[in-house]
């Protein structure tokens, strides 16, 4: 059975997102490095996509671009048709460095990109969201206060209150405890069922993948190429010790190159 | 092709502060000339009066005389200080017995020391060098107490781990892990050293950059000299700050700032 | 640091007592052995303590003291903040005008006196102006330096929640930057009531600087220099716990390394 064919979506799902032809290059010192090499990727609205590959391989840098933090060297970034020039609001960046802002409360962290509502409404969205991720109780607490896990749900928070039509999230739960990630994982799936919202994940973490998404982006080390696209046809919630489940996640070990016996 | 844009990009921007610093100059000398008095030096002015002190001998003489109080000043300060504040960094009791009175100490000028400087030292060098000291040495110790609370438990607690004693601890695992810090500290403190012997020199001395600035306005209203003093006194500090910055580059000290 | 045995709470102010009564009895005695018949003796400088209060001299002197500081620290921090967050953000603006402040700095305030006394005649305007200069600067490169430091996650958070240029500036970068900007803020202000005992002592005619000048020349009062040393020395420790206070405020304690 061929992994290497998207499973077509649907005619009547929205094309939300398509990478064409993308390309970067950094150049230092007179020195260019290829980063990411003709990466081309469409995204349905509403899916849950992992970028998977090893550290430093250039995902970060595509999730970046997609946000429009940065520009690509050539091809181009189109969401809802439009290219991507800018950050906006709409496509939301959750950040591998817990970036929220230590000088706001929980309530102020939520609130920060809500300010052309009016007040009333303004503290609604708040407490509804503190409510989504289990924040209840913490509301003038600052985030030095806060454990890494509850920061890391304070950021999706954030994110979710201006709601976004694209969540990007790029290794969201790297500096957690284990239990705390597996946790976390099932909270970001809950949420996603809830508000359907496209979401693109990056990790280096083959498991994580498997149980997020709808589609694995396997990606090689730089330069930077798609490897291969695998949709995980597993329904939520996996069952992490179904046979399919190890029959694709294997099958993504063995396209990095990996035994899976140690 | 690609290198020759580059080139011509790094000279312009080269070129930027200093054109920033001849429009300031230009104002200055507008400045000056629409006023009536003529007291204040224009740019030219004070060139003519750094050549001026040149010709009498007195620039190198009057920047030797400054200098050489630093030093003393500055290195009595630091034999002193430094180990004083390792010791007192470390011993918790000791620390909390001085503290309060270092903090009393701390904030006042050195200057208000003068009248005790000249009690014990009447007019002259000794006063600058006491004054200096005065100045440098309270700065000087709390860096010290602060960088030996500043290493990180683990390093002792390694040290001692594998079995060094107390001599072993200081020379091994302390020394090397304070002296960024000590040096940051070095690098303030000789800013602040640079700024009391001109303040000293302009009331308790009679020799010095210092000195230069008061005697030249007192003894005839010359202005040029002034700010030829000041213009000194400035690149002076300029040159002593990048020198104590160089040594904190050099790669034997540079780990201590990976963090940042 | 070292201490295996960790200090009981009734050592934290034994200690500091016990070092401070062994100074003062070290003081007094060597006074009296000396048999010097200027230098005071504790004693003699808490009745010149006692006697500058009663004849309301001393309070005089503070408030003039201290208006001088917060006339010339406000406006550093009014004109110095705004200028340090600019050149902070736009770092082609910083390098044109970064080595005139390099060479400026430098300069201690109290060299710019002959030129602040043309300026602004001998007087109140003339100290003011001073501890503007020296406050100045500590306060501007503290900016620059804070507003650098923002980790790019913030700005391009903010640039993610669609902020425009201003909003950013108000709203991420210098909230970020504050506890940067407060530690600049007290070292200058330290700084401040350095310099303003010292322009006492030169340009004007009250103040605390001046009452140690002058109780020295009519009369050779060392009890009163002492007493008013001590006195600088105090308010100067109150004006820095009251801005490590600010620092303590939990929107800004995040940026500050938790003191163990």
């Amino acid at each position: 059975m061929s992994l290497t064919q998207p499973v077509s979506a649907p005619a009547a799902v929205a094309m939300k997102l398509s990478v064409e032809h993308l390309g970067v290059v950094f150049g230092r010192d007179g020195k260019s490095t290829p980063v990411l090499d003709d990466i081309n990727l469409e995204v349905s609205e509403g899916e849950f996509i992992c970028l998977l590959g090893p550290s430093g391989c250039g995902k970060s840098t595509l999730l970046n671009i997609m946000a429009g933090f940065l520009s690509p060297t050539s091809g181009r970034v189109r969401v809802d048709g439009e290219p991507v020039r800018a950050p906006d609001p709409r496509r939301v960046f959750v950040f591998q460095e817990r970036g929220v802002f230590p000088w706001l409360t929980v309530e102020g962290n939520i609130g920060f990109g809500l300010f052309k509502l009016p007040r009333a409404e303004r503290e609604e969205r708040i407490a509804h969201y503190i409510r989504m991720v289990g924040l209840e109780g913490f509301e003038k607490t600052y985030p030095h206060e806060l454990s890494g896990g509850m920061k890391q749900r304070l950021e999706v928070a954030r994110a979710l209150a201006v709601n976004p039509d694209m969540l990007l999230l790029d290794e969201p739960f790297g500096a957690l405890d284990s239990i705390t990630r597996l946790i976390m994982r099932g909270e970001l799936l809950r949420i996603w069922e809830a508000e359907r919202k496209t979401i693109i994940f990056v990790t280096h973490d083959i498991d994580e993948a498997v149980q997020l998404a709808d589609r694995v982006v396997v990606m090689s080390a730089r330069p930077a190429t798609i490897q291969r696209i695998v949709p995980i046809d597993i329904p939520h919630p996996r069952d992490i010790s179904s046979p399919r489940y190890l029959e694709l996640r294997d099958g993504i070990f063995q396209q990095i190159g990996l035994a899976h016996k140690l | 092709m690609h290198d020759d844009s580059k080139a011509k990009v790094s000279l312009s921007v080269h070129l930027r502060p200093l054109a920033f610093i001849a429009v300031l100059l230009l104002l200055w000398d507008i400045g000056i000339r629409r006023q009536p008095s003529h007291l204040l030096p224009t740019p030219w002015g004070v060139v003519g009066g750094l050549a001026d002190l040149v010709r009498h001998g007195l620039l190198l003489k009057y920047v030797v005389a400054s200098l050489f109080r630093v030093t003393w000043g500055f290195f009595l300060a630091v034999i002193l200080a430094i180990p004083l504040g390792l010791m007192v960094g470390w011993h918790r009791r000791a620390e909390m017995a001085f503290n309060p009175i270092l903090q009393i100490l701390r904030p006042i000028s050195p200057l208000a020391w003068i009248p005790i400087a000249i009690l014990w030292f009447g007019v002259g060098d000794l006063s600058a060098i006491f004054l200096i000291f005065v100045g440098c040495f309270f700065p000087l110790m709390l860096t010290a107490i602060d960088a030996v609370q500043s290493v990180p438990a683990v390093y002792v607690h390694a040290g001692r781990n594998f079995g060094l004693g107390s001599t072993g601890l200081l020379v091994r695992v302390l020394y090397p892990a304070v002296v960024p810090r000590l040096i940051v500290g070095l690098r303030i403190t000789l800013g602040i050293a640079w700024l009391v012997v001109v303040a000293a020199e302009m009331i308790a001395v009679s020799s010095g950059l210092g000195f230069l600035i008061v005697d030249a306005r007192n003894a005839g209203n010359r202005y040029d000299l002034v700010v030829a003093g000041m213009v000194i006194i400035g690149v002076i500090g300029l040159f002593l700050d990048i020198g104590m910055r160089q040594i904190e580059k050099m790669k034997s000290f540079r780990w201590g700032y990976s963090e940042d | 640091m070292n201490s295996l045995s960790e200090p009981s709470r009734w050592e934290r102010f034994v200690w500091p007592i016990a070092a401070s009564a062994t100074l003062l009895a070290l003081w007094h005695y060597s006074v009296l052995w000396s048999g010097t018949k200027v230098f005071p003796s504790p004693y003699d400088v808490e009745k010149g303590m006692a006697e500058l209060l009663k004849h309301h001299v001393l309070w005089g002197d503070i408030v003039d003291s201290l208006r001088r500081v917060g006339v010339g620290f406000g406006a550093a921090v009014m004109i110095g903040v705004p200028l340090g967050l600019v050149l902070g953000w736009y770092p082609a603006i910083n390098q044109v005008v970064n080595p005139t402040m390099q060479i400026l700095r430098p300069i201690s305030p109290i060299a710019w006196i002959p030129v602040a006394i043309i300026f602004f005649g001998v007087g109140d305007r003339a100290a003011i102006f001073l501890i503007f200069l020296g406050a100045f600067f500590p306060i501007v490169v503290a900016c620059i330096n804070g507003v650098s430091n923002v980790p790019s996650v913030f700005r391009r958070a903010g640039r993610n929640f669609g902020l425009t240029p201003p909003q950013l500036l108000a709203r991420v970068l210098l909230p970020a930057a504050l506890p940067q900007i407060l530690i600049g803020l007290r070292i200058a202000l330290g700084i401040a009531w350095l310099v303003v005992v010292a322009a006492e002592m030169i340009a004007v005619d009250s103040g605390l600087g001046f009452l140690i000048i002058d109780s020295r020349n009519s009369g050779k009062r060392y009890d009163l220099v002492v007493a008013a040393i001590l006195i600088i020395g105090f308010i100067g420790l109150v004006l820095d716990f009251g801005f490590r206070r600010l620092e303590k405020l939990r929107s800004v304690r995040w940026g500050f390394r938790s003191e163990s």
